[in-house]
């Protein structure tokens, strides 16, 4: 790499990358989210705390609540309230598949999700039958290629997200190549042994948003009701309006997946280029379903790139229920952001199908650290509400007033409907 | 204020609250709370003073008592063209008030007492409250230079800047008989001293004295606009007045659930629960995470009917009560309390979250 004369437009990566297509005339193919350097808002976000008029709290001496529920809640109270996921913390497992990732990953993510009180996602791979055992700390998933679902898969879960979108691919299918589909994957996804699992861009049954509407109560109808549906769906310029579309179609819980999320594989192309930051999605998608008066319909759940719990309470006072996160949690199982992924090569033993890695992941140990990130995160969302002089996770949610930015230009502090710091 | 030798004044101050209800409907003149209020000086920094009373406008009682400043005349002009449009104006007065040398320049005062018009087709469907609603929100938020500070019937709200017993003496309030009477001393912090932002604040019959800071205002406010409600004081205590509104008013919630709401037990006491309770309080949490109010908090609510003071979770913020027959008293102090009931039957001391309540009896 470093044979290459510096050079600020024709950089080293730029140069391999047009070598390696002109030697193979393909697609550059990457694994986990948009590395590039575009403004990263949670690092021009600042957190207030109280000084002498609202005295802080100390979490060590003072409760200080998280739990945290997902689901549609109708804005006057009623005697019973439609399905909720209880969450003991607002974060969760964002969806990885059986396939992407190994069993033990799922694995550990199943247990850890299920010591944690949160919930891990199954992603497009289906449900090995080794983890009915934790399926009701499972969301499962619908996608494009229908992988795996089937009643019973359907009924194992506490919810059912249909993925719409992808925030490392938005408008991009899945392709799990033949070569990882090994007997077990096979049986799980419901596919042949060897073949591969290509997942289509769309749902070929959803061309608009009535059809999303009757995939949604065909699921609910499967179900007799008693699932929350998440939909997802990558973070793109017109999240507001489509977010809103989606609770009207019947969706009890959205979640957006911004442009740094992750993925097994994904066209660099469109890793790279395609979508928004998920800061900017969630302030607009929040502000638009409390101007249609529809935010108590559905909770809202943020996924792209969450790297610390700084980012998740940020994500919280602009307006998200909860997050979902999924490459940091791979970081605390041993991933060290090679991205790689697609390889099938991980020598951590957790985007493989190789027996020799896989065996690398020792569930019970990979657990034990998902369970002290969780733990760790937590605890540093309760100093913080303390240090803010507030005891519940609610007091904090769509709370701008308790953000400020710095050094962001009008558009952006009003996109984000937060004041500059000194204001 | 206490001098020290230096005879500068020291600050010990913080807002004060005082209010009673006879249960009995026994009319009382201004007199006990101005009383006890300037036994609370300390508590305040002359930044704001205000009295909201219940049954002063008995002759008046079905019609909509409007107290309204005015910046100047035209915004005065503006405002009454915009109500009598909807409004039939049954009679408008300055606001009765005498000279006191501590408070030295006020805004215009006017008093109005109003009907809603027979409804034209396009407002049929509006239950009326929620039309005078409406009216305030709009008169606060868009008509520059007007703000309706009290919007009940048969009630009444007076405030100012200054210290609460000038403030007394400037709208001669024992020239007006309650059963019900709440107070407010001010030290503001994080606002301006300014005419509107004294408090109780009002809304419909609603009346809310408040010291504290709601560290939850942003979240409480968003949650409020999707309701229509506009949070336009630059204070934070208005939203507890929408929230009683939009909770025991439009949602019919009781006063103790929507205390609950606004002071939520925690969900380590709510697992101790019977499972009906604990059934009741989680939903009330699911529904209302977003109305509950966080920080600390002493508050006294009034309503035609009843007084309701609460605290916050956590009780960061003093309140007293006390009862002597069919009176309640809920002061920021004992001794505010003492000063204008000498031997009360019961003196104590609520429990964080756990509303105290008096109630008029029916006759």
């Amino acid at each position: 790499m470093n044979d290459f004369k510096t050079n600020a437009n024709w950089t080293a990566s730029v140069i391999s990358d047009i070598k390696k297509q002109a030697e193979t005339g393909g697609m550059l193919l990457t694994g986990m989210g948009n590395p590039s350097p575009y403004p990263n808002y949670w690092d021009r976000i600042l957190l207030d705390a109280s000084q002498v008029t609202n005295p802080s709290i100390d979490p060590l001496r003072e409760p200080m609540e998280l739990r945290t529920f997902l689901g549609r809640k109708s804005s006057k109270l009623e005697k019973e309230t439609y399905p909720q996921l209880e969450l003991s913390t607002p974060i969760m497992f964002s969806a990885m598949s059986y396939g992407s990732i190994s069993l033990n990953t799922c694995k550990s993510l199943a247990m850890a999700a299920t010591d944690s009180g949160i919930y891990w996602n199954t992603g497009e791979g289906g449900l090995h039958k080794d983890l009915y055992k934790y399926a009701n700390r499972a969301i499962v998933q619908v996608a494009s290629g229908r992988f795996g679902v089937h009643e019973e898969y359907l009924r194992a879960g506490a919810a059912i997200e249909i993925k719409v979108g992808q925030g490392a691919k938005p408008g991009i299918g899945g392709h799990l190549p033949g070569e990882k589909v090994s007997k077990e994957i096979s049986e799980t996804r419901m596919i042949p042994e060897g073949t591969d699992a290509i997942s289509p861009a769309p749902h070929h049954d959803i061309y608009s948003i009535e059809d999303l509407r009757q995939l949604i109560y065909a699921l609910k109808e499967a179900t007799d009701y008693e699932k929350p549906v998440i939909v997802k769906i990558a973070a793109v310029h017109n999240s507001a309006a489509i977010a809103s579309g989606m609770v009207r179609a019947g969706a009890d819980i959205i979640a957006l997946d911004g442009f740094r999320g992750g993925t097994g594989a994904t066209p660099m192309i469109v890793r790279n280029h395609t979508g928004i930051p998920i800061e900017l999605a969630l302030a607009s998608v929040d502000q638009r379903l409390r101007d249609e008066g529809i935010r108590n319909d559905a909770s809202v759940v943020v996924a792209g790139g969450f790297r610390s719990s700084a980012d998740i309470i940020k994500a919280i006072a602009l307006g998200a229920d909860s997050v979902y996160i999924a490459s940091s949690a791979l970081i605390a199982v041993g991933c060290t952001m090679c991205q790689k992924c697609y390889t099938g090569k991980c020598a951590w033993g957790i985007t493989t199908q190789d027996p020799e890695l896989v065996k690398r992941i020792n569930p019970e140990i990979a657990k034990k650290r998902l369970n002290n990130l969780i733990r760790a995160w937590s605890l540093e969302i309760k100093e913080v509400l303390g240090s803010m002089g507030i005891n519940a996770v609610e007091s904090l949610r769509g709370n701008k007033e308790r953000l400020r930015g710095i050094g962001l230009n009008e558009t952006e502090l009003k996109i984000l409907g937060i004041k500059h710091a000194g204001e | 204020m206490i001098l020290n030798k230096y005879r500068t004044e020291k600050d010990i101050s913080a807002c004060g609250l005082f209010g009673f209800i006879n249960e009995d409907g026994k009319r009382q003149n201004g007199e006990i709370a101005r009383k006890a209020m300037a036994l609370m000086r300390e508590r305040s920094n002359g930044l704001g003073g205000g009295f909201a009373a219940y049954g002063i406008y008995p002759e008046y009682d079905d019609l909509y008592a409007f107290h309204v400043m005015y910046d100047d005349e035209k915004s005065k002009e503006r405002t009454e063209e915009f109500l009598s449009k909807n409004f039939i104006i049954g009679k408008d007065e300055k606001m009765p008030h005498r000279h006191v040398n501590a408070i030295k320049t006020h805004p215009l005062l006017w008093r109005y007492f109003l009907k809603v018009k027979e409804h034209k087709q396009d407002l049929a469907e509006i239950e009326e409250k929620d039309f005078v609603v409406k009216t305030v929100m709009q008169v606060n938020s868009v008509l520059e230079g007007a703000y309706i500070f009290s919007s009940g019937k048969n009630m009444g709200i007076f405030k100012a800047v200054g210290y609460p017993e000038d403030v007394a003496d400037f709208f001669k309030i024992e020239d007006y008989h309650g059963y019900i009477w709440t107070a407010h001393g001010r030290f503001p912090t994080n606002t301006p001293g300014w005419w509107g932002g004294a408090h109780p604040f009002g809304l419909l019959n609603w009346s809310v004295v408040h010291n504290g800071e709601i560290s939850s205002y942003g979240a409480n406010k968003r949650y409020l606009e999707m309701f229509g409600y506009k949070c336009t004081l630059m204070t934070d205590t208005e939203v507890v007045a929408y929230l009683a509104d939009l909770l025991m008013r439009k949602h019919q919630i009781s006063i103790e659930k929507a205390c609950s709401v606004l002071a939520p037990r925690f969900w380590k006491d709510i697992e101790g629960m019977s499972e009906k309770e604990k059934k009741e309080h989680t939903l009330l949490r699911q529904y209302y995470g977003s109305a509950m109010l966080n920080g600390p908090f002493a508050v006294l609510i009034a309503n035609e009917k009843n007084l309701i003071g609460v605290n916050d979770r956590i009780k960061l913020r003093p309140l007293v009560a006390a009862r002597r027959k069919s009176t309640l008293y809920i002061a920021s102090e004992e001794s505010a309390i003492l000063e204008v009931c000498e031997k009360p039957d019961k003196v104590w001391h609520p429990k964080a979250g756990i509303p105290t309540i008096g109630t008029l009896k029916d006759k």
